[in-house]
Protein backbone atom coordinates (compact mmCIF):
# COMPACT_ATOMS: atom_id res chain seq x y z
CA UNK A 1 0.00 0.00 0.00
CA UNK A 2 1.92 3.28 -1.21
CA UNK A 3 1.83 5.70 1.80
CA UNK A 4 2.54 9.41 0.72
CA UNK A 5 3.39 11.86 3.08
CA UNK A 6 2.89 15.39 1.77
CA UNK A 7 4.68 16.59 4.68
CA UNK A 8 8.08 15.13 2.55
CA UNK A 9 6.36 14.70 -0.77
CA UNK A 10 5.09 17.19 -3.19
CA UNK A 11 1.70 17.72 -4.20
CA UNK A 12 2.89 17.15 -7.91
CA UNK A 13 5.10 14.08 -7.39
CA UNK A 14 1.77 12.44 -5.90
CA UNK A 15 -0.51 13.49 -8.55
CA UNK A 16 2.01 12.20 -11.25
CA UNK A 17 2.08 9.18 -9.33
CA UNK A 18 -1.78 9.01 -9.04
CA UNK A 19 -2.31 9.60 -12.53
CA UNK A 20 -0.17 6.63 -13.71
CA UNK A 21 -2.52 4.23 -12.46
CA UNK A 22 -4.26 2.61 -14.94
CA UNK A 23 -7.20 -0.44 -14.90
CA UNK A 24 -5.89 -3.57 -13.13
CA UNK A 25 -3.40 -1.85 -11.20
CA UNK A 26 -2.26 -3.72 -7.99
CA UNK A 27 -1.46 -0.47 -6.08
CA UNK A 28 -5.59 0.10 -5.00
CA UNK A 29 -5.28 1.65 -1.48
CA UNK A 30 -3.02 4.60 -1.18
CA UNK A 31 -2.92 6.20 2.41
CA UNK A 32 -1.39 10.27 1.71
CA UNK A 33 -0.57 11.69 5.09
CA UNK A 34 -0.69 15.55 6.53
CA UNK A 35 -2.28 17.11 4.11
CA UNK A 36 -2.56 20.38 6.03
CA UNK A 37 -4.96 22.32 3.53
CA UNK A 38 -3.54 21.29 0.56
CA UNK A 39 -4.62 22.47 -2.55
CA UNK A 40 -5.64 19.65 -5.09
CA UNK A 41 -4.85 16.73 -3.38
CA UNK A 42 -5.76 13.68 -5.90
CA UNK A 43 -7.25 15.83 -8.42
CA UNK A 44 -7.89 13.61 -12.16
CA UNK A 45 -7.39 10.19 -10.73
CA UNK A 46 -9.09 7.73 -13.12
CA UNK A 47 -7.97 4.79 -11.83
CA UNK A 48 -10.42 2.42 -9.39
CA UNK A 49 -8.08 2.77 -6.66
CA UNK A 50 -8.81 3.19 -2.79
CA UNK A 51 -7.39 6.72 -1.51
CA UNK A 52 -7.53 8.17 2.11
CA UNK A 53 -6.41 11.17 3.00
CA UNK A 54 -5.44 11.62 7.02
CA UNK A 55 -6.69 15.31 7.76
CA UNK A 56 -8.29 18.06 6.29
CA UNK A 57 -7.64 19.28 2.63
CA UNK A 58 -7.70 22.78 0.98
CA UNK A 59 -9.49 24.03 -2.79
CA UNK A 60 -10.75 21.14 -5.34
CA UNK A 61 -9.95 18.15 -3.88
CA UNK A 62 -10.82 15.07 -6.05
CA UNK A 63 -11.84 17.42 -8.83
CA UNK A 64 -12.62 15.77 -11.72
CA UNK A 65 -12.12 11.83 -10.43
CA UNK A 66 -13.39 9.04 -12.63
CA UNK A 67 -13.56 5.37 -10.90
CA UNK A 68 -11.07 6.03 -7.69
CA UNK A 69 -12.87 6.09 -4.14
CA UNK A 70 -11.07 8.76 -2.34
CA UNK A 71 -11.90 9.43 1.32
CA UNK A 72 -11.01 12.44 3.34
CA UNK A 73 -10.74 12.55 6.92
CA UNK A 74 -11.20 15.83 7.40
CA UNK A 75 -12.73 18.50 6.29
CA UNK A 76 -12.44 20.28 2.64
CA UNK A 77 -12.09 23.43 1.25
CA UNK A 78 -14.03 24.74 -1.46
CA UNK A 79 -14.57 22.80 -5.04
CA UNK A 80 -14.27 19.09 -3.53
CA UNK A 81 -15.08 16.93 -5.85
CA UNK A 82 -15.93 19.52 -8.51
CA UNK A 83 -16.77 17.99 -12.19
CA UNK A 84 -16.66 14.48 -10.72
CA UNK A 85 -17.41 11.89 -13.54
CA UNK A 86 -17.95 8.56 -11.71
CA UNK A 87 -16.27 6.86 -8.40
CA UNK A 88 -17.02 8.24 -4.81
CA UNK A 89 -15.86 11.03 -2.75
CA UNK A 90 -16.30 10.86 0.88
CA UNK A 91 -15.34 13.79 3.43
CA UNK A 92 -15.63 13.01 7.21
CA UNK A 93 -16.15 16.70 8.33
CA UNK A 94 -17.14 19.84 6.37
CA UNK A 95 -16.80 20.91 2.79
CA UNK A 96 -16.92 24.45 2.06
CA UNK A 97 -18.52 25.97 -0.95
CA UNK A 98 -19.06 24.56 -4.05
CA UNK A 99 -19.18 21.26 -3.16
CA UNK A 100 -19.39 18.56 -6.12
CA UNK A 101 -19.78 21.54 -8.59
CA UNK A 102 -20.31 20.75 -12.18
CA UNK A 103 -20.18 16.67 -11.20
CA UNK A 104 -21.79 14.90 -14.03
CA UNK A 105 -21.51 11.31 -12.10
CA UNK A 106 -20.50 9.61 -8.97
CA UNK A 107 -21.06 9.75 -5.48
CA UNK A 108 -20.25 12.42 -3.08
CA UNK A 109 -20.73 11.76 0.32
CA UNK A 110 -20.22 14.62 2.96
CA UNK A 111 -20.91 13.51 6.41
CA UNK A 112 -20.70 17.12 8.21
CA UNK A 113 -22.36 20.09 6.58
CA UNK A 114 -21.90 21.59 3.35
CA UNK A 115 -21.93 25.36 2.96
CA UNK A 116 -22.64 27.62 -0.08
CA UNK A 117 -23.67 26.44 -3.37
CA UNK A 118 -23.35 23.09 -3.00
CA UNK A 119 -23.95 20.88 -6.34
CA UNK A 120 -24.03 24.38 -8.38
CA UNK A 121 -24.51 23.39 -11.96
CA UNK A 122 -24.92 19.70 -11.01
CA UNK A 123 -25.29 18.02 -13.97
CA UNK A 124 -25.59 13.71 -13.48
CA UNK A 125 -23.48 13.48 -9.90
CA UNK A 126 -25.40 12.58 -6.53
CA UNK A 127 -24.51 14.56 -3.92
CA UNK A 128 -25.82 13.42 0.06
CA UNK A 129 -25.09 15.22 2.73
CA UNK A 130 -25.70 14.19 5.87
CA UNK A 131 -26.12 17.28 7.77
CA UNK A 132 -26.84 21.08 6.30
CA UNK A 133 -25.77 22.42 3.13
CA UNK A 134 -25.96 26.52 2.75
CA UNK A 135 -27.20 29.20 0.09
CA UNK A 136 -27.39 28.98 -3.67
CA UNK A 137 -27.11 25.10 -3.21
CA UNK A 138 -28.27 23.47 -6.82
CA UNK A 139 -28.24 26.75 -8.39
CA UNK A 140 -28.80 25.73 -12.59
CA UNK A 141 -28.49 22.19 -11.01
CA UNK A 142 -29.26 20.34 -14.58
CA UNK A 143 -29.27 16.15 -13.50
CA UNK A 144 -28.41 14.11 -10.49
CA UNK A 145 -29.66 13.78 -7.33
CA UNK A 146 -29.10 16.53 -4.22
CA UNK A 147 -30.16 14.43 -0.65
CA UNK A 148 -29.54 16.93 2.45
CA UNK A 149 -30.62 15.15 6.03
CA UNK A 150 -30.57 18.46 7.53
CA UNK A 151 -31.33 21.96 6.73
CA UNK A 152 -31.20 23.78 3.19
CA UNK A 153 -30.06 27.78 3.65
CA UNK A 154 -31.66 30.40 1.36
CA UNK A 155 -32.04 29.90 -2.40
CA UNK A 156 -32.11 26.40 -2.75
CA UNK A 157 -32.62 25.32 -6.31
CA UNK A 158 -32.37 28.43 -8.01
CA UNK A 159 -32.88 28.25 -12.06
CA UNK A 160 -32.96 25.05 -11.65
CA UNK A 161 -33.80 22.29 -14.50
CA UNK A 162 -33.86 18.81 -13.93
CA UNK A 163 -32.07 17.82 -10.96
CA UNK A 164 -33.55 16.04 -8.23
CA UNK A 165 -33.85 17.61 -4.35
CA UNK A 166 -34.16 16.16 -1.32
CA UNK A 167 -34.46 17.64 1.93
CA UNK A 168 -35.37 16.39 5.43
CA UNK A 169 -35.26 19.44 7.80
CA UNK A 170 -36.28 22.77 6.37
CA UNK A 171 -35.52 24.90 3.77
CA UNK A 172 -35.02 28.43 4.26
CA UNK A 173 -36.31 29.70 1.20
CA UNK A 174 -36.51 28.62 -2.51
CA UNK A 175 -34.58 29.99 -5.60
CA UNK A 176 -36.60 31.03 -8.80
CA UNK A 177 -38.23 28.25 -10.53
CA UNK A 178 -37.83 25.52 -7.80
CA UNK A 179 -40.54 23.99 -6.03
CA UNK A 180 -41.90 21.39 -3.78
CA UNK A 181 -43.07 18.16 -5.74
CA UNK A 182 -44.69 15.46 -4.80
CA UNK A 183 -42.68 12.33 -3.37
CA UNK A 184 -43.91 9.23 -5.69
CA UNK A 185 -42.96 5.50 -4.52
CA UNK A 186 -40.23 5.91 -6.71
CA UNK A 187 -38.40 9.41 -5.70
CA UNK A 188 -39.11 7.06 -2.36
CA UNK A 189 -37.18 4.04 -3.64
CA UNK A 190 -34.50 6.01 -5.80
CA UNK A 191 -33.96 8.27 -2.22
CA UNK A 192 -33.53 4.87 -0.02
CA UNK A 193 -30.90 4.17 -2.45
CA UNK A 194 -28.88 6.96 -2.10
CA UNK A 195 -29.14 5.98 1.59
CA UNK A 196 -27.66 3.09 1.54
CA UNK A 197 -24.75 3.61 -0.97
CA UNK A 198 -24.02 6.58 1.48
CA UNK A 199 -23.97 4.19 4.05
CA UNK A 200 -26.85 5.95 6.03
CA UNK A 201 -29.15 3.95 8.07
CA UNK A 202 -30.68 6.14 11.10
CA UNK A 203 -33.00 8.57 8.45
CA UNK A 204 -35.92 7.80 6.58
CA UNK A 205 -36.33 8.11 2.94
CA UNK A 206 -40.48 9.02 3.68
CA UNK A 207 -38.84 11.94 6.09
CA UNK A 208 -37.64 13.79 2.77
CA UNK A 209 -39.25 16.52 1.29
CA UNK A 210 -38.77 16.63 -2.57
CA UNK A 211 -37.77 20.19 -4.83
CA UNK A 212 -37.57 20.56 -8.50
CA UNK A 213 -37.96 22.49 -11.41
CA UNK A 214 -41.54 24.74 -12.12
CA UNK A 215 -40.26 24.76 -15.44
CA UNK A 216 -41.04 27.87 -16.42
CA UNK A 217 -37.68 29.23 -17.40
CA UNK A 218 -36.27 26.94 -19.85
CA UNK A 219 -37.65 29.84 -22.81
CA UNK A 220 -37.39 33.53 -22.27
CA UNK A 221 -41.31 34.65 -21.58
CA UNK A 222 -42.23 38.24 -21.04
CA UNK A 223 -44.79 36.99 -18.94
CA UNK A 224 -42.70 35.22 -16.85
CA UNK A 225 -39.63 37.78 -16.37
CA UNK A 226 -41.14 38.18 -12.77
CA UNK A 227 -40.17 35.12 -11.79
CA UNK A 228 -36.43 35.86 -12.66
CA UNK A 229 -36.37 38.08 -9.19
CA UNK B 1 -7.86 37.38 -4.27
CA UNK B 2 -6.12 38.27 -1.03
CA UNK B 3 -5.24 36.30 2.19
CA UNK B 4 -6.34 37.34 5.65
CA UNK B 5 -5.09 35.97 9.12
CA UNK B 6 -5.85 36.86 12.59
CA UNK B 7 -5.00 35.38 16.27
CA UNK B 8 -7.46 36.79 19.20
CA UNK B 9 -5.42 35.50 22.37
CA UNK B 10 -7.36 34.08 25.58
CA UNK B 11 -4.91 32.42 27.02
CA UNK B 12 -2.50 35.19 28.46
CA UNK B 13 0.36 32.50 28.26
CA UNK B 14 0.19 32.73 24.73
CA UNK B 15 0.86 36.19 24.20
CA UNK B 16 4.45 36.32 23.98
CA UNK B 17 4.47 34.08 20.72
CA UNK B 18 1.41 35.69 18.71
CA UNK B 19 3.90 37.39 16.50
CA UNK B 20 5.75 33.98 15.71
CA UNK B 21 2.50 32.46 15.76
CA UNK B 22 0.69 35.11 13.51
CA UNK B 23 3.77 35.65 11.05
CA UNK B 24 3.78 31.15 10.21
CA UNK B 25 0.05 31.82 9.46
CA UNK B 26 0.92 35.14 7.03
CA UNK B 27 3.73 33.00 5.44
CA UNK B 28 0.88 30.79 4.47
CA UNK B 29 -0.91 33.08 2.43
CA UNK B 30 1.62 34.83 0.63
CA UNK B 31 0.65 33.12 -3.10
CA UNK B 32 -2.68 34.53 -2.32
CA UNK B 33 -1.42 38.01 -1.98
CA UNK B 34 2.53 38.28 -3.06
CA UNK B 35 2.34 42.02 -4.26
CA UNK B 36 2.74 43.99 -0.31
CA UNK B 37 1.68 42.51 3.31
CA UNK B 38 0.96 44.34 6.91
CA UNK B 39 -0.24 43.63 9.68
CA UNK B 40 -1.89 45.51 13.40
CA UNK B 41 -0.52 44.20 16.32
CA UNK B 42 -2.53 44.76 19.98
CA UNK B 43 0.48 44.89 21.83
CA UNK B 44 0.97 46.24 25.85
CA UNK B 45 0.18 49.92 25.88
CA UNK B 46 0.50 52.27 28.90
CA UNK B 47 -2.86 53.91 30.37
CA UNK B 48 -2.67 57.72 29.15
CA UNK B 49 -0.13 57.12 26.42
CA UNK B 50 -1.38 56.93 22.85
CA UNK B 51 1.33 55.63 20.29
CA UNK B 52 1.33 56.75 16.57
CA UNK B 53 2.58 54.84 14.16
CA UNK B 54 4.38 56.51 11.13
CA UNK B 55 4.96 55.56 7.63
CA UNK B 56 8.26 57.23 5.16
CA UNK B 57 9.80 55.54 2.51
CA UNK B 58 13.04 56.74 3.71
CA UNK B 59 13.98 56.23 7.36
CA UNK B 60 16.21 58.87 7.25
CA UNK B 61 13.05 60.89 7.52
CA UNK B 62 12.67 59.79 11.58
CA UNK B 63 16.17 61.52 12.31
CA UNK B 64 15.54 63.92 15.37
CA UNK B 65 11.32 63.22 14.98
CA UNK B 66 11.00 62.57 18.25
CA UNK B 67 12.90 65.31 19.60
CA UNK B 68 11.57 67.74 16.86
CA UNK B 69 7.78 66.83 17.86
CA UNK B 70 9.14 66.86 21.68
CA UNK B 71 10.04 70.41 21.07
CA UNK B 72 6.91 71.62 19.52
CA UNK B 73 4.31 69.65 22.03
CA UNK B 74 6.72 70.91 25.33
CA UNK B 75 6.34 67.45 26.03
CA UNK B 76 7.82 64.27 25.95
CA UNK B 77 7.85 61.88 22.94
CA UNK B 78 9.73 58.67 22.84
CA UNK B 79 10.26 56.27 19.27
CA UNK B 80 10.98 53.21 18.22
CA UNK B 81 11.70 53.17 14.40
CA UNK B 82 11.21 49.43 12.28
CA UNK B 83 12.59 49.61 9.12
CA UNK B 84 10.54 52.42 7.20
CA UNK B 85 8.02 52.54 10.30
CA UNK B 86 8.37 54.56 13.82
CA UNK B 87 6.07 54.35 16.64
CA UNK B 88 5.99 57.57 18.49
CA UNK B 89 4.42 57.19 22.20
CA UNK B 90 3.64 60.48 24.02
CA UNK B 91 0.61 61.84 26.07
CA UNK B 92 -2.79 60.59 25.17
CA UNK B 93 -4.31 64.08 25.32
CA UNK B 94 -1.46 65.36 23.09
CA UNK B 95 -2.48 62.57 20.29
CA UNK B 96 -4.68 65.33 18.12
CA UNK B 97 -2.21 68.18 18.42
CA UNK B 98 0.43 65.85 16.92
CA UNK B 99 -1.30 64.68 14.04
CA UNK B 100 -1.89 68.21 13.65
CA UNK B 101 2.17 69.07 14.04
CA UNK B 102 3.18 65.72 11.62
CA UNK B 103 0.67 67.20 9.05
CA UNK B 104 1.78 70.87 8.77
CA UNK B 105 5.38 70.17 9.20
CA UNK B 106 6.45 66.13 8.16
CA UNK B 107 3.95 66.20 5.71
CA UNK B 108 5.98 63.10 4.26
CA UNK B 109 5.09 61.28 6.93
CA UNK B 110 1.84 59.25 6.57
CA UNK B 111 -0.01 58.07 9.68
CA UNK B 112 -0.86 54.08 9.82
CA UNK B 113 -2.71 53.98 12.99
CA UNK B 114 -3.43 55.30 16.31
CA UNK B 115 -4.39 54.02 19.74
CA UNK B 116 -3.03 52.98 22.84
CA UNK B 117 -1.88 49.72 21.88
CA UNK B 118 -2.35 49.35 18.07
CA UNK B 119 0.76 49.43 15.85
CA UNK B 120 0.24 49.13 12.22
CA UNK B 121 2.95 48.15 9.30
CA UNK B 122 2.42 47.56 6.19
CA UNK B 123 4.81 47.60 2.63
CA UNK B 124 4.91 46.54 -0.66
CA UNK B 125 6.91 43.06 -1.90
CA UNK B 126 6.21 39.22 -0.58
CA UNK B 127 4.73 38.85 2.60
CA UNK B 128 7.07 37.13 4.19
CA UNK B 129 9.68 40.00 3.61
CA UNK B 130 7.58 42.31 5.06
CA UNK B 131 7.03 40.25 7.95
CA UNK B 132 11.21 39.88 8.36
CA UNK B 133 11.47 43.91 7.65
CA UNK B 134 9.05 45.06 10.61
CA UNK B 135 10.31 41.78 13.01
CA UNK B 136 6.89 40.61 12.84
CA UNK B 137 8.09 37.24 14.50
CA UNK B 138 9.24 38.63 17.83
CA UNK B 139 6.11 40.54 18.44
CA UNK B 140 4.08 40.46 21.53
CA UNK B 141 0.63 41.04 22.54
CA UNK B 142 -3.41 39.78 22.80
CA UNK B 143 -4.30 39.80 18.92
CA UNK B 144 -2.75 40.69 15.85
CA UNK B 145 -4.81 41.10 11.86
CA UNK B 146 -2.41 39.86 9.01
CA UNK B 147 -3.19 40.68 5.23
CA UNK B 148 -1.70 39.57 2.29
CA UNK B 149 -2.55 41.36 -1.18
CA UNK B 150 -3.45 41.20 -4.59
CA UNK B 151 -4.88 44.29 -6.18
CA UNK B 152 -7.77 44.32 -8.02
CA UNK B 153 -8.85 47.47 -7.50
CA UNK B 154 -6.12 50.11 -7.30
CA UNK B 155 -2.27 50.19 -7.23
CA UNK B 156 0.31 48.41 -5.36
CA UNK B 157 1.84 51.18 -3.04
CA UNK B 158 1.83 51.06 0.49
CA UNK B 159 -0.77 53.50 1.07
CA UNK B 160 -3.29 50.66 -0.83
CA UNK B 161 -1.57 47.33 1.40
CA UNK B 162 -4.24 46.09 4.85
CA UNK B 163 -4.65 47.29 7.23
CA UNK B 164 -6.89 50.20 7.12
CA UNK B 165 -7.30 52.58 10.25
CA UNK B 166 -10.81 53.25 11.31
CA UNK B 167 -10.27 55.41 14.18
CA UNK B 168 -8.34 54.63 17.48
CA UNK B 169 -7.00 51.44 18.13
CA UNK B 170 -9.49 49.97 15.25
CA UNK B 171 -8.37 48.23 11.84
CA UNK B 172 -9.79 46.60 9.28
CA UNK B 173 -8.16 44.53 6.70
CA UNK B 174 -10.67 43.08 3.10
CA UNK B 175 -10.62 40.34 0.83
CA UNK B 176 -12.74 41.23 -1.69
CA UNK B 177 -13.83 44.26 -3.95
CA UNK B 178 -16.25 46.75 -3.35
CA UNK B 179 -18.38 48.33 -6.73
CA UNK B 180 -19.84 51.38 -5.21
CA UNK B 181 -16.91 53.07 -3.32
CA UNK B 182 -16.54 55.68 -6.07
CA UNK B 183 -20.15 56.81 -5.27
CA UNK B 184 -18.99 55.93 -1.09
CA UNK B 185 -16.04 58.24 -1.38
CA UNK B 186 -17.73 61.14 -2.85
CA UNK B 187 -20.45 61.14 -0.23
CA UNK B 188 -17.64 60.61 2.75
CA UNK B 189 -15.65 63.63 1.23
CA UNK B 190 -18.43 65.35 1.14
CA UNK B 191 -18.65 64.72 5.10
CA UNK B 192 -15.28 65.85 5.07
CA UNK B 193 -13.56 62.71 4.97
CA UNK B 194 -10.02 62.59 2.95
CA UNK B 195 -8.74 59.79 1.45
CA UNK B 196 -4.85 58.67 0.83
CA UNK B 197 -5.51 56.31 -2.22
CA UNK B 198 -7.96 54.98 -4.93
CA UNK B 199 -8.63 52.26 -2.93
CA UNK B 200 -11.95 50.82 -2.23
CA UNK B 201 -10.59 49.25 0.74
CA UNK B 202 -10.28 53.04 2.54
CA UNK B 203 -13.59 53.73 1.53
CA UNK B 204 -15.29 50.74 3.47
CA UNK B 205 -12.61 51.89 6.40
CA UNK B 206 -14.11 55.56 5.92
CA UNK B 207 -17.13 54.46 5.98
CA UNK B 208 -17.20 52.33 9.45
CA UNK B 209 -15.66 55.40 10.82
CA UNK B 210 -18.01 57.52 9.85
CA UNK B 211 -20.87 55.18 11.00
CA UNK B 212 -19.22 55.28 14.58
CA UNK B 213 -18.37 58.88 14.88
CA UNK B 214 -22.32 59.25 14.50
CA UNK B 215 -22.69 57.05 17.85
CA UNK B 216 -23.11 53.18 16.37
CA UNK B 217 -21.02 50.61 17.71
CA UNK B 218 -18.53 48.66 15.95
CA UNK B 219 -20.83 45.79 15.77
CA UNK B 220 -24.14 48.46 14.34
CA UNK B 221 -21.56 49.94 11.99
CA UNK B 222 -21.26 46.51 10.39
CA UNK B 223 -24.45 45.54 10.24
CA UNK B 224 -25.41 48.87 8.27
CA UNK B 225 -22.48 47.84 6.17
CA UNK B 226 -24.51 44.98 4.82
CA UNK B 227 -27.14 47.13 3.75
CA UNK B 228 -24.61 49.83 2.21
CA UNK B 229 -21.82 48.22 0.57
CA UNK B 230 -21.95 47.06 -2.68
CA UNK B 231 -19.97 44.01 -3.95
CA UNK B 232 -17.40 41.29 -2.34
CA UNK B 233 -16.20 40.98 0.80
CA UNK B 234 -14.95 39.17 3.95
CA UNK B 235 -13.77 41.87 6.45
CA UNK B 236 -11.60 41.02 10.06
CA UNK B 237 -11.52 44.00 12.02
CA UNK B 238 -9.94 44.70 15.45
CA UNK B 239 -10.50 46.94 17.70
CA UNK B 240 -8.58 47.16 21.43
CA UNK B 241 -10.07 45.19 22.99
CA UNK B 242 -12.07 42.92 20.54
CA UNK B 243 -11.72 41.42 17.37
CA UNK B 244 -14.59 40.44 14.86
CA UNK B 245 -15.34 39.17 11.18
CA UNK B 246 -18.15 39.92 8.52
CA UNK B 247 -19.04 38.54 5.26
CA UNK B 248 -21.17 39.70 2.88
CA UNK B 249 -24.42 37.96 1.73
CA UNK B 250 -23.07 35.77 -0.91
CA UNK B 251 -19.42 34.78 0.63
CA UNK B 252 -17.58 33.57 -1.90
CA UNK B 253 -14.49 35.02 -0.49
CA UNK B 254 -13.18 32.77 2.02
CA UNK B 255 -13.03 31.88 5.68
CA UNK B 256 -12.47 29.50 8.31
CA UNK B 257 -12.99 30.40 12.03
CA UNK B 258 -10.83 28.21 14.81
CA UNK B 259 -11.79 28.42 18.23
CA UNK B 260 -10.10 26.99 21.28
CA UNK B 261 -9.83 27.45 24.92
CA UNK B 262 -6.91 29.74 24.18
CA UNK B 263 -7.60 31.53 21.15
CA UNK B 264 -9.74 32.67 18.42
CA UNK B 265 -8.25 32.13 14.56
CA UNK B 266 -9.26 33.64 11.31
CA UNK B 267 -7.61 32.57 8.03
CA UNK B 268 -8.28 32.77 4.48
CA UNK B 269 -8.07 29.04 4.35
CA UNK B 270 -7.64 26.32 6.76
CA UNK B 271 -3.83 25.98 5.43
CA UNK B 272 -3.58 29.26 7.70
CA UNK B 273 -4.32 27.98 10.76
CA UNK B 274 -1.95 24.13 10.55
CA UNK B 275 0.46 25.30 12.85
CA UNK B 276 -1.46 26.95 15.82
CA UNK B 277 -1.39 24.94 18.83
CA UNK B 278 -4.06 22.73 19.56
CA UNK B 279 -5.75 22.63 16.30
CA UNK B 280 -6.23 19.64 15.68
CA UNK B 281 -9.27 19.69 18.43
CA UNK B 282 -10.23 23.03 18.20
CA UNK B 283 -13.73 23.99 16.76
CA UNK B 284 -13.16 24.41 12.99
CA UNK B 285 -16.19 26.15 11.11
CA UNK B 286 -17.38 28.54 8.45
CA UNK B 287 -18.48 31.92 9.46
CA UNK B 288 -22.21 32.35 8.01
CA UNK B 289 -22.66 34.88 5.15
CA UNK B 290 -23.88 38.09 6.68
CA UNK B 291 -23.38 37.53 10.56
CA UNK B 292 -21.39 39.63 12.60
CA UNK B 293 -19.15 37.50 14.92
CA UNK B 294 -17.34 39.25 17.82
CA UNK B 295 -14.75 38.29 20.56
CA UNK B 296 -13.83 40.82 22.87
CA UNK B 297 -11.78 40.48 26.37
Amino acid sequence: MPTVDLATTGLRELNEALHKLSEGTNETHWEILNPRGSHAVAVGVNAPAEIAVQGSVGYYCAGMNRQARITVRGSAGPGVAENMMSGEVIVKGDASQYAGATGKGGLLVIEGNASSRCGISMKGIDIVVKGNIGHMSAFMAQAGNLVVCGDAGASLGDSIYEARLFVRGSVKSLGADCIEKEMRPEHVELLAQLLARASITDVKAKDFKRYGSARKLYNFSVDHAGAYG
Amino acid sequence: MCGIVGLFIKDKALEPQLGQLLSVMLATMCDRGPDSAGFAIYGGGEAGLAKITVQSPDPAMFNGLDSALAGVLGAKVSMATKDTHAVLRLAEKLTDRAREVLRGQFPQLRVMGVGERIEIYKEVGYPTEVSERFGLPGMTGSHGIGHTRMATESAVTTMGAHPFSTGVDECLVHNGSLSNHNNLRRDLKREGRTFETENDTEVAAAYLTAQMDRGLSLGDALEKSLDDLDGFYTFVVGTRDGFGVLRDRIACKPAVLAETDRYVAFGSEYRALVGLPGIENAKVWEPEPATVYFWER
